[in-house]
């Protein structure tokens, strides 16, 4: 049996000063879906997203991703969940500037253990993915701010995560290469890797198969728009007819 | 309630990283901040370089007086006529030299008899008052084999020309006379009478006296200067196994009646003793180039902790892609170490420069001990993990959110 990717049970998180960023989230997101986290600003989504990328630990409740409990692992079996489970695409790109597109991907695989050799090879094959296979030896700075997200997609897909997180990925990007982004994600989602994407991109949201809306740290409704399509997929993946 | 249970799961465990992945992701900072890490590794290198150049100069010092003396010999001794108990100068007695040469252990024996009447001057019109500094002597012909010395220019007094009005220069006294050849032309005026310059000396190095030293035939000063005969120093050459037993009887042998008022030494002794001092002197510059070095780890620090500070977003990103703290901690470590290391290679190498060409300049062999340059590079990888240590520690305990919001 294959545990769900995201598990939240009654999930809070304080900051000092009595900032309650999120009060009791449960949520439970099962492999292959695309969900839209939306809500507005000071909601809780990055808070949320952080803890489900285990970047950050909750205040109380519990979080399972890939069914390890995340207060059960250390710090470097945290980190070591993070490099094998999840990628991370951020609204600033976060490449480092004057290093070739193919050496920003190959960075995101530094942590596995791969050989620098195996590194760059499978990075020139992210990059193919996306669609930059002619752009591998571009700095950031000669690329389009689309094309830099995509690289840093290619970055976060190199190792064959199961689950995407994307904090605003079109937030700085114009309409037509925030398509092309949203395009890209689907893609990725279609074959099989599950995707987080908080957005303010009311359109964007529609368009996916699952919208979870936030407000004030909480979920404040959690629908599915096509619940066909998903199931579908969802069915056909685990082998049920 | 889900059955399933992290045990269930595979362990997680985070890759190590390979060595060159260490170096080379050490090496990130370098490459993006190119002048300040020249900049920071300049301060460890300039440590490094004069420590290491302090070194090697006594170093090569020390193998310039080992060499000197392995040529020169240590087993000249000298014998000086002191003062008497009146404090007068004393005379050692004319048999002096026959005396010694009669030790067993002796093996050459040589005089000078200074000759306090005769001064000497570049020609007849520099006034009488005015004394040049310069003392002449009467020498025996087999003076120069004795005390090692070697001539610069024409040739050293022989049966013949002790005979006749003929001078050998000192180093310094030719040069205080502006005489720089020697021949027939070269003439300077001793004791009033115009002598020819036959020779001029190296600097000697076991007789230092002889460089101001004018030096004339035994015969000829007798019979043109008014010398007494009396010898005012003898300089012996013994088997080096007996040095001392021939030192202790050698004042009783060249003067039997006043013992007391002749002087023994052995110039070796002062060459040694000089380097001695010298190197004190290296010690006290040493330790200026450590503090330096000091000063270059501070710096290197300071880069560090700049470092970390600007780079947190990469930190926080480095985290999520699964870096865990140590290999954080590894990464900024492995830069101080690498800039420190570039400092303290650019310093031997500049140190190294500096030595050969102070040797080369003097002719002296270029010596630099390996423990010197061993000792550099640890003290720079000492440096360079001190410095780097508490940045690295604090970059590793970033929080992976705060360091990706940081702007
Ligand atoms: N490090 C922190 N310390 C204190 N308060 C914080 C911290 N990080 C976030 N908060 C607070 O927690 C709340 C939720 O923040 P969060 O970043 O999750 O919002 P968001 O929904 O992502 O907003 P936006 O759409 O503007 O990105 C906000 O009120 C914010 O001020
Ligand atoms: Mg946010």
């Amino acid at each position: 049996m294959t545990p769900p990717v995201i598990e939240l049970s009654d999930v809070t998180k304080s900051y000092p000063g009595g900032v309650k960023a999120l009060a009791s989230v449960s949520l439970r997101i099962e492999r292959g879906e695309l969900t839209a986290i939306v809500g507005p600003s000071g909601s809780g989504k990055s808070t949320m997203l952080n803890i489900i990328g285990t970047l950050d630990r909750p205040s109380s409740g519990s979080v399972r991703i890939d069914g390890y409990d995340v207060s059960e692992l250390s710090d470097s079996r945290l980190s070591a969940l993070r490099g094998t489970r999840i990628g991370f695409i951020f609204q600033s790109f976060h490449l480092a500037a004057k290093v070739p597109a193919l050496d920003n991907v190959a960075e995101g695989l530094l942590y596995s253990g791969l050989s620098r050799g195996e590194r760059r090879r499978r990075a020139a094959v992210a990059l193919e993915r996306v669609g930059l296979g002619h752009r591998l030896d571009h700095d950031p700075h000669e690329l389009s701010g689309g094309e830099r997200q995509r690289v840093a997609i290619a970055r976060a897909v190199a190792g064959d995560p199961p689950l995407l997180l994307a904090d605003e990925p079109t937030g700085a990007l114009d309409s037509v290469s925030g398509a092309g982004v949203m395009e890209l994600l689907r893609d990725l989602n279609t074959s099989g890797t599950t995707i987080v994407i908080i957005t303010h991109d009311r359109e964007i949201a529609a368009g996916l198969p699952r919208q979870v809306r936030m407000r004030d740290g909480r979920i404040v409704s959690d629908s599915v728009t096509d619940v066909t399509e998903v199931a579908t997929r969802r069915n056909a993946e685990f082998g049920v007819a | 309630m889900a059955a399933i249970d992290t045990l269930d799961r595979p362990r997680l465990v985070p890759a190590r990283m390979r060595p060159d992945d260490v170096l080379r992701v050490g090496a990130v900072g370098l490459r993006t901040r190119p002048l300040r890490a020249f900049l920071s590794a300049l301060g460890i290198a300039i440590g490094i370089a004069a420590m290491i150049s302090v070194v090697g100069i006594s170093s090569s010092s020390g193998a310039e007086l080992d060499r000197q003396l392995s040529s020169l010999g240590t087993n000249l001794l000298t014998v000086t006529s002191g003062q008497t108990l009146l404090g007068e100068p004393a005379k050692m007695p004319v048999e002096a030299e026959a005396m010694i040469e009669r030790i067993d252990p002796v093996e050459a024996v040589s005089a000078v008899g200074q000759i306090e009447a005769a001064k000497v001057y570049r020609s007849e019109n520099i006034p009488k008052a005015q004394t040049s500094g310069i003392f002449t002597y009467a020498a025996r012909p087999d003076l120069l084999p004795t005390v090692g010395a070697t001539l610069r220019s024409g040739t050293w007094l022989n049966e013949a020309t002790q005979n006749f009005p003929a001078v050998v220069l000192g180093a310094g006294a030719a040069q205080r006379l502006g005489v720089s050849t020697a021949g027939p032309d070269s003439q300077v005026v001793v004791g009033g009478i115009r002598f020819t310059v036959v020779g001029i000396l190296d600097p000697v190095p076991l007789a230092v006296e002889l460089d101001s030293a004018a030096m004339v035939g035994w015969p000829a000063a007798e019979a043109r200067l008014d010398f007494d005969g009396y010898p005012t120093t003898l300089y012996t050459r013994s088997d080096e196994a007996q040095l001392e037993a021939v030192r202790s009887v050698l004042a009783g042998t060249a003067n039997p009646e006043a013992a007391n008022e002749v002087d023994v030494s052995r110039p070796s002794d002062a060459l040694a003793a000089k380097q001695a001092t010298s190197q004190a002197f290296a010690g006290l510059l040493l330790g200026v180039g450590g503090v330096a070095l000091l000063v270059g780890g501070v710096g290197v620090a300071n880069t560090m902790v700049i470092s970390v500070l600007e780079r947190r977003p990469e930190i926080g990103l480095r985290r999520s892609l699964g870096a865990t703290r140590g290999q954080i901690r590894t990464q900024f470590l492995a830069e101080s170490l690498l800039l420190s290391a570039l400092g303290g290679i650019g310093g031997i190498l500049l140190g190294t420069g500096v030595t050969t060409a102070y040797a080369f300049s003097l002719g002296y062999p270029a010596v630099i001990p390996a423990w010197a340059t061993i000792g550099g590079l640890l003290a720079t990888l000492a440096i360079g993990a001190v410095a780097g240590l508490y940045p690295a520690i604090r970059a590793s305990r970033l929080s992976p959110t705060e360091a990706l919001s940081t702007r």
